[in-house]
């Protein structure tokens, strides 16, 4: 494998890396205030808005049902809008924060619905409010099953980054479709998925070693 | 000695009144309509240990939430030291939340947290700086015992080290008045024990009003003064502890009373039980007597008076709200003759009795 090839993959799985951190961080950031909202605005919950939840329950549903390659395409004029472009890396950041954000939701509602009910009615015989029962309660309960669902999502992200490749996105997908398949270079191609199965063990050990570093429910020693 | 006749404290006196008290949860979906309580009234004398006994289901969990407004009545009011918790808007309400504890059955504690941040947490919530918030929580954790445990977790402790977690918390922030939601259910006897024994000593020490509801008949001798008997969202008997133990009305008492121990017949008696004499059957009687009648040769005078045989079955001598009580079941001749000299004897002595029925 020519040098050339190799500091191209060196720049492909940077760029991915970028991606993924990007549309990984703006995703959760507003992911997650929509899973918590999702997860407390129930009837009779904390910030009980019935009609809302279900309005916004079928917008994430609406958007997680959506296949992500529609998704890229569907979305290009929006794309354009944000940063002047459908190409490359920096374009490639919308449509994946898009599909991050209801997958988070989802998975943030999760963890937050796990928690005993017992708990929040502890605290409410506190004293708390509502805003205080989100952050000392619910956010610090799920801390551990919030740490795997960032992880969850950060692993999807490196496969949904490898598609963006398929519309010009740039990143290790871009790589080892145009090299390894279109030009018929198989060992670039393996190399791509090394690297790419590589970084998704590196995240998914992190993930697991920082929730388990939370998680008090049941310590051994 | 007589039954004191029960006087509801004042509403001056009163830590909680209710006060015509119904909860009725509306249809919703599939499960139709339900009223958990049914026109409630009762007052919680300040400083008292008061318990609401019944079985689940009888609506003792929605009366004791009513207190701190986790549920809101659907008639009647609820004074909570005079405030009407039903005129209380979402800020008022937390006022009085932080002015009321509450403990779980399942002990509610944050497993994220140490024993120190769960007990911190309600001062946290109040807005207490760090400084006051550890000088606050040391001597709680003294006063339940656990200060060597301050840096563990919820996980690492039993459960009765749990719930006295939950009380540590629970007076956190200085109330006047404790809620007990089932706090020793979930706890073996020796634990109960042990819970109620510090509960006790926060009520003396402290004066704090305690409210407690539980369905174990035992948790309510041990250590309340009053209690109420809640059956299906009515009160339907209610009194000094002592009284209501020793002269239970109603039959929903009665039945919860029969499972203490030393009041339950052994099962081949009950089983031979018969509501109606023949000829040669012995009476089986239960004796209930306390204060002066505990400390006289009582059987012995029975034997003499009766002229014939007595059996004792079972028996007990127990204390309750720190009054000594005895309960006592004999069998003796069923005939006329018998029968008429042992009652001659138990009124003499101001025994009361309950025929319970004969057997062979």
């Amino acid at each position: 494998m020519s040098p050339d090839i190799l500091l191209k993959i060196w720049g492909a799985t940077l760029d991915t890396l970028y991606m993924v951190a990007a549309a990984g961080l703006i995703g959760s950031l507003i992911g997650l205030p929509i899973g918590i909202f999702l997860a407390t605005s129930g009837k009779g919950e904390l910030f009980p808005a019935p009609m809302t939840n279900r309005i916004v329950g079928l917008i994430v549903n609406a958007a997680r049902s959506t296949p992500f390659i529609i998704l890229v395409v569907a979305i290009i004029p929006f794309t354009r809008l944000l940063t002047g472009t459908s190409i490359g890396t920096k374009a490639a950041i919308v449509p994946l924060t898009i599909a991050t954000i209801p997958f988070v939701a989802r998975l943030v509602e999760a963890a937050i619905r796990e928690i005993d009910k017992g708990l929040i009615e502890a605290a409410r015989a506190m004293g708390a409010t509502p805003m205080q029962i989100v952050f000392k309660v619910l956010l610090a309960e799920a801390r551990p099953a919030l740490t795997m669902a960032l992880t969850m999502t950060a692993v999807s992200l490196i496969g949904y980054s490898a598609m963006v490749g398929a519309v010009g996105g740039g990143g290790l997908g871009d790589l080892g479709i145009r090299y390894g398949y279109q030009r018929f270079m198989p060992d670039v191609m393996l190399v791509v998925v090394i690297v790419l199965i590589v970084l998704v063990q590196l995240v998914q050990s992190a993930g697991d070693g920082l929730a388990r570093r939370f998680d008090r429910r049941s310590r051994k020693n | 000695m007589s039954v004191s006749a029960y006087k509801t404290p004042a509403p001056g006196d009163a830590a909680v009144v209710f006060d015509g008290v119904s909860k009725h949860f509306a249809a919703s979906g599939k499960s139709g309509g339900f009223t958990a309580l049914d026109n409630v009234s009762l007052s919680v004398g300040r400083g008292s240990i008061t318990g609401i006994i019944g079985r689940s289901g009888a609506g003792k969990s929605t009366l004791i939430r009513l207190v701190n407004g986790l549920e809101k009545p659907t008639g009647g009011k609820v004074l909570v030291y005079g405030v009407d918790v039903g005129a209380l808007d979402e800020a008022g309400l937390r006022e009085l939340r932080r002015s009321v504890g509450m403990i779980f059955q399942h002990f509610n504690l944050l497993s994220s947290r140490t024993v120190f941040g769960n007990v911190a947490l309600p001062l946290e919530i109040a807005g207490m700086d760090k400084h006051a918030i550890e000088k606050r929580v040391r001597p709680l954790l003294d006063l339940v015992g656990l200060a060597d445990k301050h840096g563990r977790y919820p996980s690492e402790l039993s459960g009765g080290q749990k719930q006295r977690i939950g009380i540590a918390r629970a007076l956190a922030t200085e109330p006047k008045l404790l809620l007990s939601d089932e706090a020793t259910s979930a706890l073996d006897p020796e634990t109960t024990q042990s819970i109620l024994e510090l509960l006790k000593r926060i009520n003396a020490d402290l004066g704090l009003t305690v409210l407690l509801i539980t369905h174990e008949m035992e948790v309510v001798k041990a250590v309340t003064s009053d209690v109420a008997v809640i059956d299906h969202g009515r009160i339907v008997e209610r009194g000094h502890t002592f009284d209501v133990f020793t002269h239970p009305k109603h039959e929903t008492t009665r039945a919860m009373l029969s499972g203490l121990p030393g009041s339950k017949l052994p099962d081949a008696v009950s089983r031979a039980l018969k509501p109606q004499a023949t000829i040669g059957d012995r009476a089986v009687v239960r004796l209930t007597f306390f204060g002066a009648a505990a400390e006289r040769p009582l059987i012995s005078q029975l034997i003499k008076s009766v002229g014939a045989e007595v059996n004792i079955i079972a028996g007990t001598i127990d204390e309750i709200g720190g009054r000594p009580y005895g309960s006592l079941v004999v069998a003796y001749g069923a005939d006329a003759e018998t029968a008429g000299r042992a009652e001659r004897f138990f009124t003499e002595n101001g025994l009361v009795t309950e025929v319970l029925g004969y057997v062979a």
